[in-house]
């Protein structure tokens, strides 16, 4: 029998293929269609929030004041945070769920296809609405990515009104995506898929958007009540009122810690697939892949103030929140080694996704580490709002999420093109992003523990050569993105065709159907063994 | 065969212009909420955001009649499966999980207020150096003297629980007893007794929404208890205030299932999107019971 499963049962409804023109996207349901957009637009975001970076690193390319104001470092800094938050990563990884996750599960599309093409089309009005800020009078959010109150409430430029509903946009666009992912993955399984039969991809991605259906109406909570502080004269967050401003800073820790999570666990997920493929064995502990995920989430929801130790909470809090933090290193460490025993003894070639892979694995690792680093409550006192912390959450973000996400498009660009890409432009994509990032990040740590304040556009005489080579290295690193745009444009235009499979050690459902995949796949449920 | 149903055809709707429609409506009511409070807070005579709010609002009413009408007529024509039907109850239970973690945003600030951050500022506990800020200030729950007077003046007096909030619960909680037996009464196809009972639970909601107006004016004009009344003003009215909100909502949904109701539609077996409203209005109902015990009676 073919390895190949034949989508038949035409005519049950009229649609064959993809309309033509502009239209096609505007209006479409199709969840191959909702995930290329949302990549697209992920990638744009990337390189918009790139060059806001790259302005950051110009700026501390030396000591002193030389090509922005502080005002405008300010906007940067923010608007660089919440750029590639909300608008790279998060709908990156939606639109590999979008993309992927029918088509392992066996299901013909997602689960409430109009409403997923909704919460695409909110992401392009949410961020014209928060990139427009940045033309407003007062200037753009300048209070960081964090938007502490007051600084986000009684000192924010007038503009924070549109940042506000901007961040409600997003919300409505992150529950509804969510809702889609959950429903399709719960009820859309094809005959035979138990859970525990389900890729680690569609597994991380189900506790991903519980969690995101958890946590992204808390933020929406917060910004009401700054709306509500900033215009209907409420206290919230105001001391004088009996208010608090630590009380922003809980409620949007409650939605900010399980929001790294939610950055990082389909990133498990993909890497999870690519390394048993590459190394050519089956996934070691799937059981216990699946329990780690779930209780990295389960803790997520219980460490919140150890992004506050030094704002001043009760001694019991720092304990508290100090061993909470250190436990979630327990269910990290069982996938590390995990990722690690797949890899053992294994026939193991080095295709651009095993290489971001395997990089992932050993720099999140590093991440991971500065993260235990920074739970001690009281070595906390020294590197809060330092460049240290900076360097730990690039070091999980980078090469964590972004490389995941990398990874991910490597992997699957043969499926969705048909064509396979251009190996040896990849390779020179991923050396120069690894070299790029780890000479960016890695004198952070440095400066950091130093005592370099972050959000500063200008810092003192010795820390100028480690400052200059970040800079050097996120120039790189940022330059080499234009890379990856040309690779990908190159394998959409053509290529070597793509057989259905085209990694052999490669196991799962999407593999099943031809390269690229059809308009419509499953329309019949496959049997799963 | 028992996985015979899980074979049906799934339901993948054409092309549809709902979403962008929805999309442009809501970014045109947000620019013009947004621009209209900016011009508020700056003083400014006169501001587009009004009108440019209302035509958003049109947009978005006009995309709600006409997605759900959509949805209705694809589910009358019989084009849905009971494993679609499965996802609409997947989504509609998520869609209520996460109101409830919204709630969960303001009753989180209203108990860390009250057990964390007011008696710091009173001086007692771990943090009390916050009594540093403003020295001699006492905090009570509920506050009625605040740190600041002159910024946040203090209610005179609050709501008693005993009055028109208890009347509420009543009317809230037998609202959820008749809309359940509206649905028993669907389910044996008994359409009389259905609309009787549905009809009556959308007069409850009411009633309870006009009684908390009552409430929010008496609380206004003779209390002095304002959303810039402090914290407790600021919690009492955000909290009340999203309730009656969500209880609007509900009333509205419920109106139009009566209204699919008179037209015919329903039967005994399919009927989820009146499930899906009386859920709401089942979930709006648990939340006044948090509302009445944390924020009117503890």
């Amino acid at each position: 029998m073919s390895a190949v499963i034949d989508h038949g049962h035409a005519g049950h409804d009229h649609h064959h293929g993809p309309a033509k023109g502009l239209m096609r996207w505007v209006l479409t349901t199709n969840h191959k269609d909702i995930g290329t957009m949302y990549l697209w637009f992920s990638f744009a975001m990337f390189l918009l929030g790139g060059s806001f970076a790259m302005v950051i690193r110009a700026e501390l390319f030396q000591p002193g004041l030389q090509i922005v104001q502080p005002e405008f470092f300010n906007q940067m800094t923010t608007m660089h945070g919440l750029v590639m938050v909300f608008g790279a990563v998060m709908p990156a990884f939606v639109g590999l769920a979008n993309w992927m996750i029918p088509l392992m599960v066996g299901a013909p599309d997602m689960a409430l296809p109009r409403m997923n093409n909704f919460s695409f089309w909110l992401l392009p009005a949410a961020f014209t609405l928060l990139v427009s800020t940045l033309f407003m009078e007062g200037g753009g959010p300048n209070f960081g990515w964090t938007f502490y109150a007051p600084l986000s409430t009684t000192y924010a430029p007038a503009s924070v009104t549109f940042f506000i509903f901007a961040i409600h946009l997003m919300g409505f666009s992150s529950i509804m995506g969510a809702i889609n992912v959950i429903a399709t993955i719960l009820n859309l399984r094809a005959p035979g898929m138990t859970l525990m039969k389900m890729p680690l991809f569609v597994w991380t991605w189900l506790i991903t958007a519980f969690l995101l259906i958890a946590v992204m109406p808390v933020l929406a909570g917060v910004v009401t009540m700054m709306l509500m502080d900033i215009h209907f004269g409420t206290s919230f967050f105001s001391a004088a009122g009996g208010g608090d401003p630590v009380l922003f800073q809980h409620v949007f820790w409650f939605f900010g810690h399980p929001e790294v999570y939610i950055m990082i666990l389909p990133a498990f997920g993909a890497v999870s697939s690519i390394i048993p493929t590459f190394a050519r064995k089956p996934l070691f502990g799937y059981t216990s892949m699946v329990y780690a995920t779930a209780s990295i989430a389960l803790l997520s929801f219980l460490v919140w103030a150890h992004h506050m130790f030094t704002v001043g909470i009760p001694l019991t809090g720092e304990l508290f929140f100090m061993y909470a933090t250190m436990l979630i290193a327990v269910p990290t460490g069982v996938k590390v080694f995990n990722w690690a025993s797949t890899m053992w003894q294994g026939s193991m070639t080095f295709e651009a996704p095993m290489l971001f892979s395997v990089a992932f694995v050993i720099l999140f690792t590093i991440g991971g580490f500065s993260g235990l680093m920074l739970a001690i409550a009281p070595a906390d006192f020294q590197y809060h709002d330092t460049y240290f912390v900076v360097a730990h959450f690039h070091y999980v973000l980078v090469p964590g999420a972004i490389f995941g996400i990398f990874a991910s498009a490597y992997y699957w660009l043969p499926k969705w093109t048909g064509h396979m890409y251009d190996e040896t432009l990849a390779k020179l994509h991923f050396w120069m992003s690894f070299i790029g990032m780890n000479m960016a990040f890695f004198p952070m740590h440095f400066v950091g523990l130093a005592g370099m304040p972050r959000r500063i556009p200008d810092y003192n005489m010795m820390f100028a050569n480690f400052n200059m080579i970040s800079s050097i290295g996120a120039f790189a690193f940022g330059a080499t993105q234009l890379l990856f745009l040309f690779i990908v444009i190159k394998c959409i235009r053509g290529g070597k065709p793509a057989p259905a499979k085209p990694w052999d050690g490669a196991d799962g459902l999407e593999w099943t159907v031809p390269s690229p995949a059809p308009y419509h796949t499953f329309s019949t449920p496959p049997e799963v063994k | 065969m028992a996985g015979a149903k899980t074979h049906d055809p799934y339901y993948v709707p054409a092309q549809s212009k709902w979403p962008i429609i929805a999309t442009v409506g809501m970014f045109v009511t947000v620019f013009g909420v947004g621009t209209w409070f900016n011009d508020m807070k700056a003083g400014h005579e006169s501001s587009h955001g009004p009108l440019i709010f209302f035509c958003g609002g049109l947009v978005l009413a006009y995309m709600l009649f006409g997605w759900f009408g959509a949805v209705i007529k694809e589910s009358r024509g019989g084009l849905y499966s009971p494993q679609m039907d499965r996802s609409f109850r997947w989504g509609m239970s998520w869609f209520i999980f996460s109101e409830v973690m919204f709630f969960a945003a303001f009753f989180g600030a209203l108990f860390y207020v009250r057990h964390f951050a007011g008696p710091w500022l009173g001086g007692e506990g771990d943090k009390g150096v916050a009594n540093m800020l403003w020295p001699g200030f006492e905090f009570s729950w509920p506050l009625l003297n605040t740190p600041d007077p002159q910024k946040y003046p203090a209610p005179e007096g609050i709501i008693s629980p005993w009055g028109l909030p208890l009347l509420n619960t009543i009317l809230l909680v037998s609202s959820s007893v008749t809309l359940t037996l509206a649905h028993h009464a669907m389910r044996k196809n008994h359409r009389t007794p259905l609309k009787v009972w549905l009809a009556l639970t959308i007069i409850l909601g009411l009633a309870f929404l006009g009684f908390q107006a009552e409430e929010y004016i008496h609380a206004y004009n003779e209390l002095g208890l304002t959303l810039g009344s402090g914290i407790y003003g600021a919690t009492f009215f955000m909290l009340t205030g999203f309730h009656g909100a969500h209880v609007t909502l509900g009333v509205l949904m419920l109106s139009i299932m009566f209204i699919r109701i008179l037209k015919g539609h329903f039967n005994a077996d399919q009927h989820f999107g009146f499930e899906a409203a009386s859920w709401y209005w089942h979930f709006v109902d648990v939340v006044w019971i948090g509302l009445f015990v944390f924020v009117y009676v503890l």
